[in-house]
């Protein structure tokens, strides 16, 4: 989607706002809503593809307005009801539906250090042909879809060269609409700044960006 | 597109809506969950704690400092982040992938996401604001030098500079240079010196005044 979350090579969103000292939370709601986030994904409803492309159809004047956990909040909402473990009536009432079953968390405190090393991971062990090799010329596709995707559109269309294999990962734009893993494999592809910015840029710099073999064509 | 991504995309936009007063709402929903037995609160508790006071930019550090004093875990680093990190427990082989890039003389690294906020979480924590907002994520790969010029580091033009875009769950971490005058240093000291922004690429990691001072007089 050329959403407004798609905002590599925008210019004029004003300068970096650095806070000296930043707490990681900045008010006790942000780490609740971080905390619900990992411990109701432990359910295994839903994957971290979904879940950015709650954030992404927000309204763009909205995504640029309120905070990060705000959008996240907003995308965890989202997903809970969608994937049915709450309801809408159940979140305006703040209490459980009556006769509702009460579940057992899947997620417990004495789990959380194993779970943080072990986090849910995208790369699958499946045997999958690879269509690129390192040192291949590759062009990143042309396209434009309404749904989630990881290919930016500062890439599309540009030149670049494979740098590395990364091993075979879910495939971001059918996952994210659970329409299937579709597990293919992701390389780094090193674009030369001038390709992507033309003669401004600086004529060593470069920008690597992980694509799948679904964004690439032969070049 | 497919019919079936188009549905799935128009249920999405139905119940987008950015809530109002997060504070009552994010408490409200966290009575709901824990009723329901959805989530623990314990877990709750143990998570902000994790990420509030272990998993920090201190677990990147220690990283980075073993790889500037052993040569043969640098050498393993570059070529394997995930075993090599494993080493000091931060991360299995079962969880997030990484990738360290070395910063030397002639190549300067800079780490960003510019489609949402990927970050290495088990080396750095969770990312600062300023990493997740609009005029970082936008500019850094069309204008990295400006950028960094903003955080204070100018680059000679003939440093090469490799931005590199977290698109896919594969998470970055610069490998700084390790600065002149700390051979002395052990490699507690030579963590201490080594910042969250270094390891993203927005800084140098540089010696402070006092000891500079020190190495010189020792």
């Amino acid at each position: 989607m050329n959403g407004i979350h798609d905002m590599g090579g925008m210019q004029d969103m004003g300068p970096i706002q650095y806070e000296k000292s930043e707490p990681v939370f900045h008010a006790r709601w942000e780490s609740r809503v971080f905390a619900m986030f990992i411990a109701t994904g432990a359910w295994r409803k839903w994957n971290i593809d979904a879940f950015r492309h709650t954030r992404e159809v927000l309204p763009p004047a909205d995504y640029l307005r309120v905070s990060y956990y705000e959008q996240w909040f907003s995308g965890l909402l989202e997903l809970l009801v969608r994937k049915g473990l709450v309801t809408t009536a159940e979140i305006e009432g703040g209490v459980p539906a009556p006769g509702a079953a009460r579940a057992t968390p899947p997620l417990t405190a004495d789990k959380i250090p194993a779970a943080l090393a072990n986090r849910i991971h995208a790369n699958r062990d499946v045997q999958v042909p690879p269509r690129f090799k390192v040192g291949q010329q590759v062009r990143a596709r042309n396209i434009n879809p309404v749904g989630h995707t990881r290919l930016p559109r500062y890439a599309r269309g540009k030149f670049g060269t494979i740098n590395r294999e990364h091993g075979v990962f879910v495939f971001p734009d059918t996952n994210a609409h659970f329409l299937g893993e579709k597990p293919q494999h992701v390389y780094s592809v090193r674009f030369a700044a001038r390709e992507l910015w033309g003669a401004q840029a600086a004529e060593r710099d470069s920008v690597y960006i992980d694509l799948w073999d679904d964004y690439l064509e032969p070049a | 597109m497919t019919p079936d991504l188009n549905h799935a995309h128009q249920h999405e936009r139905e119940h987008q809506a950015v809530p109002s007063d997060p504070a009552l709402r994010v408490k409200a929903l966290e009575s709901l969950l824990v009723e329901k037995g959805l989530v623990d609160r314990a877990a709750l508790d143990a998570l902000v704690d994790a990420y509030e006071h272990k998993i920090g930019p201190r677990n990147g550090a220690r990283v980075v400092a073993r790889a500037w004093i052993d040569p043969a875990y640098k050498t393993r680093l570059l070529a394997d982040a995930i075993n090599s990190m494993a080493e000091f427990g931060y991360i299995s082989g079962q969880g997030d992938r990484m990738v360290v890039v070395e910063n030397t003389p002639s190549v300067h690294n800079l780490i960003v996401c510019t489609l949402c906020s990927c970050y290495p979480w088990p080396v750095l924590g969770l990312p600062p604001v300023w990493y997740k907002s609009a005029p970082y994520r936008s500019r850094a790969v069309i204008d990295p030098r400006g950028v960094l010029r903003e955080f204070g580091l100018e680059l000679a033009e003939d440093v090469e500079v490799r931005v590199w875009d977290s698109t896919a769950e594969l998470r970055y971490l610069v490998l700084p240079e390790r600065p002149i005058g700390t051979e002395r240093l052990s490699e507690e000291e030579l963590a201490a010196l080594v910042t969250r922004d270094a390891m993203v690429g927005v800084a140098k990691v540089v010696l402070p005044p006092s000891e500079g001072n020190y190495e010189r007089h020792t």
